[in-house]
């Protein structure tokens, strides 16, 4: 039996008197993508920094291809890819010369260093760009060029920081291919995100809200969890959401499904929705700005397991955010 | 080992690349000697160029080694070393990548300053000259350490700016460059005595054969140095394994979208 790519047990992690990272119990396979999900804030960035090295937690335990950074955190290193946000490269340098020097620091040279770089110059396709200081290139090319930095050892684990921030439509795609190309070779990807459509994408996703990992499993089966349809209406007033949702509970009673009101929103999860719509309009004329109904979005978990919108979170905790980054 | 020559070649290249670097670290020196020596010329017993030569070299070592390590805020403010710092590589690695890149800048720019050893009015042999060298190479060995271990701990430039009018530039004026501890109060003279760089000055001024009876003897000069070099390089390999990610982080994270 081979152990998780990675494995993680009750990781906290505390900034004074305030937890970033609450008790966070995890596995990812090889092979899998992982998306760690959540609002500024929520803790996803602190568990990145744990994984990468690069903080140590209060307290609990992560392994990464069974080994402990404990231990031997050069042995857990080695194992490691690891794409930062903001972008690990010297723009001083050309991209193979950034190349070369993450493998010297990675202990490869010679022929063999030589030989994987033009490897990943082809795969990146960057190969033109090779001699070309990296202040030279735009922000999707910069990005190509820091995951091709952090494969150089062909790492078991990759993980990703934010990795579409600042990527166009198109290259945002690329990437999301290569992850997938990756993982189809065995390599565990982990990336953080705070967007919805990018965590669909993963094979799992983990939810972070206040340190705490809300949800966990793959995006279908907790869409599934969320029960039936959603809709969502928007109330007419300003403030006026918490009164619309007493009043559509106290209209249809146990008819209307779970009714809730997360900010100036009303959300009614129901199964056979479509036929509820209609006699929602009828009884409220005039109450909506607009109405939506759909299958259950990552949103819709997220609501549905902490109590409120992901926009409201990321906008709650301004401070709490630049701590745990 | 190679890790650490890979980021001390790192340092120099990106130093070639900044020309206004090498401009910045070389002049300021040399046209304080020309403008400190043509002015104390009149009131001064015995030479001033000659005197204030070694000092001068010193000053540009040491500048070399405030400019190189003050690149380590750079790099992590820009986010470079974090990509270090996860790779595996030891501490001491890192540190001597810094340090030997700085060192190695610093001697480019000083080394060269020993062709006006006949101009400053010294005179130094072949012995002399590899003396003064041999200084030199510990002294920017030890100056570069120095600074990055204080750089190392630093979320800002404007940090390291403070520390070095307050600390930095005072160990230089305290080193005999400026003035010689004869003349000094007893209390500057105890704090000329307990400044390793004093002995790196003497070493130097001795080596060019511009020496007075009252400076520490060369092998001292020389032992002192060389200790200087071992125990700060040694303090900056213990900073960067003490605090392996840098200062504590506050506010909030560069380049985020509020979204």
């Amino acid at each position: 039996m081979t152990a998780p790519a990675v494995e993680t047990d009750s990781l906290s992690c505390a900034y004074g008197a305030r937890l970033a990272l609450d008790r966070a119990t995890l596995t990812v396979a090889r092979g899998e993508i992982f998306a760690l999900l959540g609002p500024n804030g929520g803790g996803k960035t602190t568990l990145f920094r744990i994984l990468a090295t690069l903080l140590r937690p209060t307290s609990g335990t992560f392994r990464v291809d069974g080994l402990d950074p404990a231990v031997d955190v050069r042995a857990v290193r080695r194992r490691l890819g690891v794409v930062f946000q903001t972008p690990g490269l010297d723009r001083k340098l050309t991209v193979e010369e950034n190349l070369a020097l993450q493998g010297a620091l990675l202990g490869l040279s010679g022929a063999a260093l030589a030989a994987r770089i033009d490897a990943l110059l082809g795969t990146f396709s960057i190969r033109d760009r090779a001699r070309d200081l990296v202040e030279t290139l735009s922000g999707g090319l910069a990005r190509r060029v820091e995951i091709a930095k952090s494969l150089l050892a062909a790492p078991p684990v990759l993980l990703l920081d934010e990795p579409s921030t600042g990527l166009d439509p198109g290259a945002r795609r690329d990437l999301t291919a290569l992850l997938v190309e990756l993982a189809k070779g065995g390599t565990a990807v982990l990336l953080t995100t705070h967007l919805f459509d990018e965590a669909d994408a993963a094979h799992r996703i983990g939810i972070l809200d206040r340190g705490r990992l809300v949800a966990l499993g793959a995006p279908a089966a907790l869409k599934a969890e969320v029960g039936g349809d959603v809709v969502t209406v928007e109330a007419r007033e300003d403030g006026g959401a918490p009164a619309l949702a007493r009043e559509i509970g106290a209209h249809f009673g146990p008819e209307a499904g779970k009714v809730s009101a997360v900010g100036n929103t009303v959300r009614v999860e129901r199964r056979e929705a479509h036929r509820f719509v209609p006699a929602l309009v009828e009884a409220f004329p005039g109450r909506f700005r607009s109405l939506t109904l759909g299958a259950p979005s990552l949103e819709d978990v997220f609501i549905d397991r902490t109590g409120r919108a992901f926009r409201e979170a990321d906008a709650d905790e301004p401070a709490a955010a630049g701590a745990a980054a | 080992m190679s890790a650490g020559l890979a980021l001390a070649k790192r340092e120099i290249v990106r130093f070639l690349r900044q020309k206004s670097r090498v401009v910045g670290a070389v002049a300021p020196p040399v046209v304080m000697w020309l403008l400190v020596g043509s002015g104390f010329k009149g009131s001064f017993r015995g030479d001033s160029f000659g005197y204030f030569f070694p000092g001068t070299v010193v000053l540009v070592v040491l500048f070399a080694a405030i400019f190189a390590t003050i690149s380590v805020i750079e790099d992590r403010r820009e986010g470079f070393l974090q990509g270090v710092l996860v790779a595996p590589v030891a501490p001491a690695s890192i540190a001597f990548g810094k340090v030997l890149g700085g060192s190695v800048l610093g001697l480019l720019q000083g080394l060269p300053l020993l062709v006006l050893v006949p101009v400053a009015g010294l005179s130094a042999d072949v012995r002399g000259l590899l003396g003064a060298a041999a200084v030199l190479v510990l002294l920017a060995f030890a100056l570069t350490s120095l600074g990055f271990a204080i750089a190392w701990s630093l979320e800002s430039t404007q940090g390291f700016h403070a520390i070095m009018n307050l600390f930095l530039i005072p160990m230089w004026l305290l080193s005999g460059s400026f003035f010689p501890v004869e003349g000094a109060p007893a209390w500057l003279r105890a704090a000329m005595a307990v400044n390793p760089l004093t002995y790196g000055v003497a070493a130097l001024r001795r080596a060019l054969g511009g020496a007075s009876e009252s400076l520490p003897s060369l092998g001292l000069s020389f032992a002192v140095t060389a200790a200087f070099a071992a125990v700060m390089f040694a303090a900056a390999t213990a900073v960067v394994a003490k605090f392996p990610s840098g200062p504590p982080r506050r506010g909030g994270k560069a380049g985020r979208s509020p979204a």
